[in-house]
């Protein structure tokens, strides 16, 4: 009887972390997310990313739709060239769709946002989207905003 | 010349002692097999390692959540942002407090109550006893109780931070009126199941091994008499925390030292 209520105990000790474990996996982590449905990953090219990371969000309209796979530097055109991995489900994508880096909030993380075009042909896999916005860099538009308001002095 | 001696004598020992702990490490592990086909052995020293840590681990994480639900706020708030606070709290629990915490009171707790139990054995000489029997105590006494260790760790450490995230939220969310969606949602979006979980059950893992090979390699080596296994028992302590400090330390720029 002693050795039985041992080994209940040690059932209840393990089940119980293992119920913690599941709880961390699933309510704090993004694990419930990660449930790969398939995806297929397009190449869009940006003159300048402005400190995108990989695996920022990709999103149309406000919903995440992918991730960013991968970012490296394209020595052909001297420009950074982005892997979209976008989730198999939103598979219709018109081909001309725009993608711009976009900033969530004033100070917030970088990401990438899509703007649907109106062809009838659809991304697939290894695609390139054409129209791209660079992200906007800050002291730029400032040292813009500068120069344009000297001008206007003189 | 007499300072030269000192060093190289205290060296040579801890090299020793490296040496020892090492070949008893090797030992106990070829006592794996003998454990396993033994689950009697096993489960007694899990209720006795595991289960009997199971209230203080708990507890003390649902305190260490509410402090860090309370300090965060109490933080954040000066940059209006207190809706980060789930981020704060999860992302401090899983990657350091949660393995490292739960380990220093492991070690505290069970470590000690190891090396004091062995240590006890090897001066009434109930292990030379078992030799006598040819029963070897370092499958039949000692790789139970590091097999336990090893397993019961990692699990704590996973409860120390599931209670944390909730001791958070009560803090946070019920005391101090943080939004509880925002709680949730911002913690989801931004812990990383591998980066972020799995790289504290590796951590806890490593200090799970460290805790349960010093606590009884300190209490086999300890002195036969008592002052000898309160120094070992000492020792466990001192020596676990270091080690547990120091291989965080290593772990964490191995893991998040690139970015």
């Amino acid at each position: 009887m002693q050795c039985k209520s041992i080994e209940i105990l040690v059932g209840l000790f393990v089940s119980l972390c293992i119920t913690a474990l599941f709880f961390l996996a699933l309510q704090v982590s993004n694990f419930s997310d990660l449930q790969d449905n398939g995806s297929y990953t397009v190449i869009a090219h940006f003159e300048n990313t402005g400190g995108l990371k990989s695996k920022a969000v990709v999103s149309m309209a406000g919903v995440p739709i992918g991730r960013v796979a991968d970012i490296s530097f394209d020595p052909d055109n001297y420009d950074a060239l982005v892997k979209l991995r976008i989730d198999a489900r939103y598979n219709k994508m018109p081909s001309d769709t725009s993608a711009s880096i976009l900033t969530s909030g004033l100070l917030g993380d970088k990401y990438i946002g899509l703007t649907p075009g109106g062809l009838n042909e659809f991304l697939q896999e290894g695609d390139t989207i054409e129209l791209t916005q660079s992200a906007l860099v800050l002291e730029r538009m400032i040292s813009q905003f500068l120069f344009n308001s000297s001008d206007k002095d003189k | 010349m007499k300072l030269f001696q000192t060093i190289g004598q205290s060296s040579l020992k801890f090299l020793a002692k490296l040496g020892r702990s090492s070949l008893f490490l090797i030992s106990i592990l070829t006592g794996l097999a003998y454990t396993f086909s033994r689950p009697n052995l096993l489960i007694k020293q899990l209720y006795s390692i595991g289960v009997l840590t199971f209230w203080l681990i708990a507890i003390s994480g649902l305190f260490v959540g509410m402090v860090l639900g309370l300090q965060g706020v109490y933080t954040l708030s000066t940059f209006g942002a207190e809706s980060s606070l789930g981020i704060m709290v999860a992302a401090s629990l899983v990657r350091e407090l949660g393995p490292v915490v739960s380990a220093l009171l492991f070690a505290g707790r069970a470590g000690s109550a190891l090396t004091a139990e062995i240590g006890l054995m090897k001066t009434t000489e109930q292990l030379s006893a078992m030799e006598m029997m040819a029963i070897d105590p370092l499958k039949y006494i000692i790789a139970p109780r590091f097999f336990a260790g090893f397993i019961s760790l990692p699990l704590l450490a996973a409860l120390f931070s599931a209670v944390g995230v909730l001791g958070g939220y009560l803090a946070g969310v019920e005391i101090l009126s943080v939004d509880s969606g925002s709680y949730w949602s911002q913690m989801q979006s931004a812990i990383d199941f591998h980066d972020d979980i799995i790289n504290g059950i590796i951590k806890s893992i490593i200090f799970a091994w460290l805790v349960s090979w010093i606590a009884l390699f300190e209490g086999y080596d300890a002195l036969p008499t008592s002052a000898g296994i309160s120094r070992a028992t000492t020792r466990t302590v001192v020596n676990s925390a270091f080690a547990i400090l120091l291989f965080d330390f290593l772990l964490t720029a191995l893991m998040y030292g690139e970015s």
